[in-house]
């Protein structure tokens, strides 16, 4: 996500591109636009000169909240200590099959 | 957090070879040497444009106007990726602009210079996209994520810019005397300016060795030139064309060429404003500018309106 600029410029969106069928959208980039349909043109002529894309999704980078990389640590915490989360935690005698 | 454990957390990153992302904590230098070098990055792919789109008309033949249209839109699509990486680090896109149609950013000196024939089309192409590829296929490992990843995409596209210009070249080259006259012409014109996109020498770079440590920059401005030259050396022969410097030999001592430094009074000229060309790209980049001035104000106004007609609903 970027930094989002105060004035007078057209909003700012960011812009996801599904590649093919089957994926996810994926983060490519950001533009300006007027509104959401110039959004989407936009990122069509910007993003996609190559057939990269199968699929569009505009948002205003304002309306995406990101956590802090400042409290990456406490943030991401509750995961670090469940080791019982992983398959691997699990110890199965080697000739029991299909586990 | 202190500065201090955010400033270790930093280096720990460029140490590991990791990338930094916008919201992570950056120092001040760090992030004024990426938007300045961004923003003249992103304004020469603006800018690049014009040498170029002055030929579309002119080219001589549909195939070759459809190719050029093509290449001159993704310079464009270039410049809209770097300026989206600049904004990443809270710069505004509008001040970017400003900046340069005031003339207080800079932009690759080589578009100072004219497109004074076709055969420069495909010179162009060829010796410099081939001089910027050498330059940004590192960047693609540069250490901050946003500035990366936009250079991929430019890497993966402007191997289409050099090889057009190349087959260009190639058919010129297999025609008539005149036009194999045309592209050594522009050949003699291009090598030097070429040459001196790499930067100055290493011993006048001063910030080449932050910009290293950083990871920003790979590579030196000479080990880089030298990789250009080394590569040239032989599409030039299979072009059949003389590269205009007698002091390029091959050094086997080396195991590369060497070759006649450019001269860098010319480009620090050309830097400070007398290129042939430095007042006319920027005067017309102001005039599109300004003359879009309406359409991007109506475009807010109708987006307004639909808004508030949607509210209203």
């Amino acid at each position: 996500m970027s930094a989002v600029p105060a004035r007078r410029s057209w909003p700012l969106y960011e812009v996801f591109v599904r590649g093919k069928r089957g994926l996810n959208h994926v983060h490519v980039g950001s533009l300006h636009a007027a509104d959401e349909e110039m959004a989407l043109h936009n990122a069509r002529d910007v993003y996609t000169r190559r057939n990269e894309g199968v699929s569009i999704w505009v948002v205003k980078a304002d309306h995406i909240r990101a956590s802090s990389p400042a409290e990456k640590d406490p943030f991401f915490a509750p995961a670090g200590d469940k080791v019982y989360r992983h398959p691997t935690f699990y110890v199965i005698p080697e000739d029991v099959p299909h586990l | 957090m202190d500065e201090t454990a955010l400033a270790a957390g930093f280096d720990a990153t460029i140490a590991a070879d990791q990338r930094i992302e916008p919201r992570d904590w950056m120092p001040d230098a760090y992030r004024r040497t990426l938007v300045r070098q961004i923003a003249q990055h992103a304004h020469s792919e603006i800018i690049g444009m014009q040498p170029e789109g002055n030929w579309i008309l002119r080219a001589p033949s549909l195939r070759r106007k459809a190719i050029l249209l093509a290449k001159v839109q993704d310079e464009a699509g270039h410049g809209m990726y770097l300026y989206a990486a600049a904004e990443t680090l809270g710069v505004d896109r509008e001040e970017l602009t400003e900046k340069l149609i005031e003339g207080r950013q800079k932009y690759s000196s080589i578009f100072n210079y004219p497109a004074l024939s076709y055969a420069d089309i495909g010179v162009i192409g060829w010796l410099v996209d081939g001089a910027a590829i050498c330059n940004q296929v590192p960047l693609c490992r540069c250490s901050y994520g946003p500035y990366a990843r936009a250079m991929i995409r430019i890497c993966k596209e402007e191997s289409f810019h050099q090889r057009q210009g190349y087959e260009l070249l190639l058919a010129m080259v297999r025609g008539t005397d005149a036009q194999r006259e045309m592209v050594q012409e522009a050949t003699n014109r291009f090598w030097w300016p070429s040459l001196m996109m790499f930067g100055p020498p290493d011993v006048a770079s001063p910030n080449t060795e932050q910009s290293m440590a950083w990871n920003i920059k790979r590579h030196t401005n000479d080990e880089l030139r030298q990789r250009f030259v080394d590569m040239t050396v032989p599409q030039a022969a299979a072009l059949g064309i003389t590269l205009p410097d007698p002091g390029l030999t091959w050094n086997a001592e080396r195991g590369a060429h060497d070759y006649t430094e450019p001269d860098w009074d010319e480009l620090a000229a050309v830097i400070s404003g007398s290129g042939s060309c430095n007042a006319q790209r920027v005067a017309h980049r102001r005039r599109a500018h300004t003359d879009g001035a309406w359409v991007r104000e109506a475009a807010a106004a109708y987006a307004e309106k639909r808004n508030r007609a949607a509210v209203a609903a």
